[in-house]
């Protein structure tokens, strides 16, 4: 249960955008755009999805509008957090012949600016905070990255209602957001109970025109979110899957999917945890200079596992078991827990709506392997 | 700041042709105190970049007790290593690196030292076979067994005939395919010499690279002969765009062949090698 500071009520709501701006943020909410819900600029309430709730099932994503001033009740779009801190492709850096001097290579950095991103979903904390270990964690912190995250200030709303295709009470990571955000919200009718999770949170929160909670309505917020987690039909075998799915790499079931995955990567661009990408040389078509682009690769694609000459993962069964056992089990070893948040994403937006949860408890289904062969 | 993406401009300093299509670069960072502050050690690589082409995983030769002077033998196969290729003394490219944990040559001090390669994978491990011979006394018997395809595509043959003279060192060179008259080694599989191999299964530490279906039945082959598996060492290949660990194309189950590898102790992959798909 949090510990929420007090109430803001409806009619004040835009105070909390007002106070951002006046911080110097750059505001992105949720809007509805092309079909779906995204995070793009927004200067008040007004332009939130009021009433807007989706529904997803494995392959299919619809929004539907419904009687209700609440701004929060969908769930997920398409696109967590990823691309504001990871982007899609971007520039490294660019190298010039210059006459006299030869070679001169220069950095291109991203130009950051305060962003506040408000109704950010405890998954997507969950997943944010797994990429800070992938890209900040290691020997070599990606300053690319590192830039882009230190500029952003996140407002999370818990969940108080789940799509069919989120299970992220089993993965432990929702419906409540629990660590990674400045301020909390819990959305009811009549407004929203604010929790701070950071200094800069409770600076904020201190600015804002809030009234101690009425009593009950805490209650009531508790219950739908309790409830959220409790609606959720799917989930996994197991939050570590690692040794059982190293002892099945031989199993039947990945040829199985094998002939249903289409290989076509959507799974893992929408994936929140998803950090693989490819580097990229971009010459200039007429002067003596030649940039050097990153963009979001996949391991389903072909050139993923290319060594000269061989495709390591050659064909889709190989691909689909390196995403799942990558995700559900060598993220153990690599970051000590699994790479899935459960988003459910990769099951809405699968075009053949392959679930991960049933692909995982049939793979579960089988016997270990029983040979120590080798296939060389 | 330090951006650990951006490459360094080098100079070739000297160009070598090695066979029709593997040649060696001699390369001199640009900048002094890049150049003095450059150490390596023998196993790991650098990623060589040609301007307006892209950038390529290639192991560093020399040795590192001169850092200032980097040797990197290539062969040419594809788009990167082709343009590589037609570079000349003078010309300038980009490197970053070194990358990688390279062979435990202070660990295996006082063994002796096994060297199997196949192919022409023997790039990773000249590097190790020149530190070890110029530090002789540190190490015991030194084997060096390598296989070829063809005789043709045996490269410093002069090295491995200079090598064969020092002492305590047997050179064992094997090719599949090769005319009668003009090879003075065995005409077969590598693998066919390691009985005559003269090592102490029980004290010696194993280095091999080369395709990975040669690996896995070397790996057979010495466990036979006695040799623990945490005593053998291998350098893999795998798709690098990054060398940092980031770019997720090395990975081999749970480790990035960039960071981890390319050299990984045979005990520590003994469930992934060999098997398809990792
Ligand atoms: C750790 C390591 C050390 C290496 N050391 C050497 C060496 O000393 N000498 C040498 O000749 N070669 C070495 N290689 C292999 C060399 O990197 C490839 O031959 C080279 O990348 C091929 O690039 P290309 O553009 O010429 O070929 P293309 O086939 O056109 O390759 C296109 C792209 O595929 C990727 N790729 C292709 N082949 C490989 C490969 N074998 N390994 C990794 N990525 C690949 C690269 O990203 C490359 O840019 C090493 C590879 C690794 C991983
Ligand atoms: S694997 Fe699927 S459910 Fe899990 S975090 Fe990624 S997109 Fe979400
Ligand atoms: S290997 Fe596949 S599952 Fe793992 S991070 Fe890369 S794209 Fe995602
Ligand atoms: S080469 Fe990018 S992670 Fe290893």
């Amino acid at each position: 249960m949090g510990t929420y500071l007090g109430l803001l009520q409806r009619r004040h709501a835009d105070t909390l955008i007002q106070r951002l701006r006046g911080a110097g943020y750059h505001v992105l909410g949720p809007v509805v755009q092309d079909g779906t819900i995204r995070y793009a600029p927004v200067d008040g309430f007004d332009r939130l999805p009021a009433g807007w709730v989706e529904q997803q099932a494995p392959g299919h994503y619809r929004l539907q509008k419904r009687d209700s001033p609440r701004c929060f009740s969908w769930t997920l779009g398409p696109q967590g957090l990823k691309p504001l801190t990871f982007a899609p492709e971007e520039p490294l850096w660019t190298v010039e012949r210059r006459h006299g001097h030869g070679l001169e290579f220069h950095s291109h950095f991203p130009e950051t600016k305060k962003q506040a991103v408000l109704g950010v979903r405890a998954c997507d904390l969950a997943a944010l905070a797994l990429q800070d270990r992938h890209f900040l964690g290691g020997p070599h912190p990606d300053e690319r990255y590192r830039r882009r995250r230190e500029g952003l200030l996140l407002i999370a709303v818990h969940c108080h209602r789940a799509a069919p295709t989120c299970f992220c009470a089993s993965t432990g990571d929702g419906p409540r957001a629990h660590h990674g955000f400045d301020l909390a919200l819990s959305e009811l009718d009549e407004g929203y109970l604010v929790e701070a999770g950071s200094e800069a949170g409770h600076a904020l929160a201190a600015a804002l025109p809030l009234i101690p909670p009425q009593p009950g309505q805490q209650a009531r917020a508790e219950r739908e979110i309790r409830h959220a987690g409790e609606a959720q039909e799917r989930r996994l075998p197991g939050r570590d899957l690692m040794t059982a799915l190293r002892a099945r790499r031989d199993a039947a079931h990945w040829e199985e999917i094998g002939r249903r995955c289409l290989a076509c990567g959507n799974c893992t661009s929408v994936c929140p945890t998803c950090f693989c990408h490819c580097h990229q040389e971009r010459p200039h078509p007429t002067e003596d200079r030649s940039s050097h682009y990153r963009q979001w690769d996949s391991c389903f694609t072909s050139g993923h596992s290319y060594i000269h000459g061989i495709v390591i993962r050659e064909d889709t069964a190989l691909r689909y078991r390196q995403w799942l056992s990558h995700k559900l089990g060598e993220w153990h070893a690599q970051y000590g827990r699994s790479g899935c948040v459960g988003c459910g994403r990769c099951i809405t937006w699968c075009p053949v709506g392959i679930d991960l949860t049933h692909e995982t408890a049939a793979l579960l289904a089988a016997p270990p392997d029983d040979s120590e062969a080798c296939d060389a | 700041m330090r951006d650990p993406y951006l490459p360094h401009a080098a100079r070739v300093v000297e160009r070598r042709q090695e066979s029709p299509t593997i040649f060696t670069l001699r390369l001199e960072l640009k900048d002094p105190a890049e150049r003095e502050s450059y150490l390596f050690h023998p196993g790991q690589f650098n990623m060589v970049y040609l301007p307006g082409a892209g950038e390529v995983p290639i192991s560093i030769v020399s040795d590192p007790q001169d850092p200032h002077l980097l040797d990197h033998t290539i062969r040419a196969v594809g788009r990167v290593t082709q343009g590589l290729s037609a570079l000349r003394a003078g010309d300038q490219i980009g490197l970053r690196g070194p990358y990688g944990r390279g062979w435990p040559l202070s660990e295996c001090q006082g063994q002796d030292i096994v060297v199997l390669t196949g192919g022409l994978g023997c790039a990773p491990v000249v590097g190790a076979i020149r530190y070890i011979l110029r530090r002789r006394h540190h190490y015991g018997r030194l084997v060096i067994l390598q296989g070829v395809k063809h005789a043709d595509d045996l490269i410093w043959r002069g090295s491995y005939q200079a090598w064969a003279a020092q002492p305590e060192t047997q050179v064992l060179l094997a090719a599949d395919q090769a005319p009668a008259g003009e090879w003075p080694w065995y005409t077969g599989r590598v693998l066919d010499l390691i009985d005559q191999a003269k090592f102490d299964p029980h004290n010696c530490t194993v280095m091999m690279c080369g395709p990975e279906p040669m690996m896995w039945a070397g790996v057979a082959a010495l466990i036979e002969r006695g040799v623990a598996t945490d005593a053998i060492w291998l350098s893999m290949e795998r798709n690098m765009q990054c060398a940092l660990g980031h770019c997720g194309h090395c990975q081999y189950g749970a480790e990035f062949v960039c960071r981890h590898g390319p050299v990984f102790c045979y005990h520590d992959i003994r469930d992934r090698l060999g098997r398809r798909g990792f």
